[in-house]
């Protein structure tokens, strides 16, 4: 056994990890305050990559106005879809929600597409030291940033949903629309707010793994990746979407290692979260963490 | 604030009411006509009751005066109401909180996946001022034993919850508080509970109440006036002792009838003598 790869794999497990976590997180968000399955997670981070990496390489903007740029627009971008295609869509069935947002994901997809091309862009470097040294382990330094603006993200969720009263007024809409109203929280705010936020953090999420691996279509396929995490954490628990996020980057990369080592089957790596899906899910069918519905008889 | 003594009250009926309905009438989903020309009004500072059978449209009075008709498809689609002399007609839920009316909810409707203190930060959303944290203390006060209620407010007792969704209606600081059926579930020592506390709250705070009950005789024992209802009109209003005192109330809604009843073999045979419509 070669444990210093195994561990380099867990590692790199954690940092994807915590990404698919941060990205798991958003989609719960939205699915929490409106009760809407988003199917277009993986294009945000789609078209926030893009839209940073556009602005760093034709505007020449230095990496933190680019960012903050491109998470302003995320903000515009999020309440805009929420006005334009989701809020005529209030009170319609369940599946004419979802197919809409599946319409999204296939647009966006081809646009960007249309607009930047097929192939996959480099962000231009952006840290000047390329890997450093963490507890004997060679690491690059984007994971190392990566890690801590998971972390940053799931802190700030957690300040958000206890401290703020906005976050405690889109908890009081996930649990009941018209308390929320009768408490005077307008609901077409907090919903417009759920897919901002939902759009801003997963872009963040787009531009670490564009600035790690370059932008490309690939991006999408987190939206794909979100679907175990989220499920194995329980649809509607924002602590279980980072634990189910966690798992399924771990999971991935050792089912890899497993594969290569013994299995030689070639694609453990693509497969392994979805057998664990369903393990879990014959286990425990709310998810780890999803709740059932304390009731007073 | 001035007492409930006899000529304060006159002073307050004097007074240009806070709440007003007039002659309105509510449809649900365009088709269902609920409330026929109902109008009542709310003098600033009074608690007034609002009685009547199940399906009467009494919730549906607070849902129309509050805008949460809008939230079941309802509508009003006659009359108007008005608050402080301003018009609510079509104004969202939202908005009306922000106005000063807050409504307390048939079944309590706490949200029962937060801490109570969270619930009663919620109640104060509408506010920016800074006297949140103080607030829940004087709450805690009024309700000493929700202070010690530190786990998810799902767990507490109808009691205390209905305790909770009247601190969170105070936390909003209303000038008008609807009250939906308080007493709905709860032990005849947590009525008198809570009964107590509302007029509490009246005397205290001057927050004007108005108050839907199934339990007439103590809606009536707080309020200062009262309206009876019957198949979404008002077909008696008075003063509340006046109508505790009433022959068709005491037979329809407080049972003094039966009070000298020794057996309850022909209690299949009593029938409604009367209607009011």
């Amino acid at each position: 056994m070669e444990w210093t790869l195994l561990f380099q794999l867990v590692l790199n497990g954690l940092v994807v990890g915590a990404l698919y976590g941060v990205v798991a997180m958003s989609f719960v968000l939205i699915y929490k305050a409106s009760q809407v399955v988003n199917f277009a997670q993986g294009e945000f981070l789609l078209v926030g990559a893009w839209a940073c990496w556009w602005l760093l390489t034709n505007w020449q903007l230095p990496f933190w106005a680019g960012f903050l740029l491109t998470l302003a627009f995320m903000t515009v971008f999020g309440v805009l879809l929420q006005i334009i295609v989701l809020r005529p869509l209030i009170g319609e069935p369940v599946i004419s929600v979802i197919m809409a947002t599946v319409g999204l994901s296939i647009f966006f997809q081809a646009l960007v597409k249309w607009m930047f091309g097929v192939f996959a862009q480099p962000f231009p470097p952006i840290f000047s030291v390329e890997r450093v040294s963490l507890l004997g382990l060679e690491v690059q330094s984007v994971y190392v940033a990566s890690l801590g603006v998971s972390a940053f993200i799931m802190l700030g969720f957690w300040w958000f949903f206890t401290y703020s009263k906005h976050g405690l007024a889109m908890r009081a809409t996930a649990f009941d629309q018209q308390v929320a109203q009768s408490l005077g929280v307008s609901v077409p705010r907090v919903f417009a707010m759920s897919w901002a936020i939902s759009a801003v953090v997963s872009a963040v999420a787009g531009v670490v793994v564009g600035v790690v691996n370059g932008v490309s279509s690939a991006l999408s396929f987190y939206g794909i990746k979100v679907f175990p995490a989220v499920i194995v954490g329980g649809l509607d628990s924002i602590v279980g979407a980072v634990l189910g996020g966690l798992i399924v980057g771990v999971l991935e990369n050792v089912a890899q290692y497993v594969d290569a080592q013994w299995l030689n089957w070639g694609n453990m790596y693509q497969i392994a979260p979805f057998y664990a899906l369903i393990l879990i899910l014959l286990i425990k069918p709310y998810g780890l963490f999803g709740t059932r519905n304390i009731e007073r008889v | 604030m001035e007492g409930t003594s006899q000529p304060a009250a006159a002073a307050i009926a004097a007074a240009p009411p806070l709440l007003e309905v007039n002659n309105i009438e509510v449809v649900y989903s365009e088709v269902i006509l609920v409330l026929r020309g109902l109008s009542l009004s709310v003098p600033k500072g009074s608690i007034v009751a609002l009685l009547g059978a199940n399906g009467a449209g009494k919730s549906t009075t607070l849902k129309a005066i509050s805008g949460l008709l809008k939230t079941e498809e309802g509508s009003v689609t006659r009359g108007e109401v008005r608050f402080d002399g301003e018009r609510l007609n079509g104004i969202d839920p939202h908005q009306i909180v922000r106005k000063g009316i807050f409504q307390v909810m048939e079944g309590r409707r706490i949200i029962s996946d937060m801490t109570c203190v969270e619930n009663l930060r919620l109640g104060a959303f509408t506010r920016s001022d800074p006297g949140v944290r103080r607030d829940i203390d004087m709450v805690f006060e009024y309700f000493p034993r929700l202070r010690e209620r530190t786990g998810l407010a799902g767990y507490l007792s109808g009691g205390e919850q209905q305790m909770l969704a009247i601190g969170r209606a105070l936390m909003a600081r209303p000038r008008l508080i609807l009250m939906d059926e308080p007493s709905m579930g709860l032990s005849p020592l947590l009525v008198q509970e809570v009964f107590g506390i509302i007029r509490k709250l009246n005397r205290d705070l001057g927050i004007t109440i108005l108050l839907v009950e199934q339990n007439a005789r103590m809606a009536l024992s707080v309020a200062s006036y009262g309206y009876i209802m019957e198949q979404g009109k008002v077909v008696l209003d008075g003063e509340a002792a006046a109508l505790a005192e009433n022959e068709d109330v005491k037979e329809f809604y407080l049972g003094g009838h039966g009070a000298d009843r020794k057996s309850f073999r022909n209690l299949k045979s009593y029938k409604r003598r009367k209607r009011w419509l």
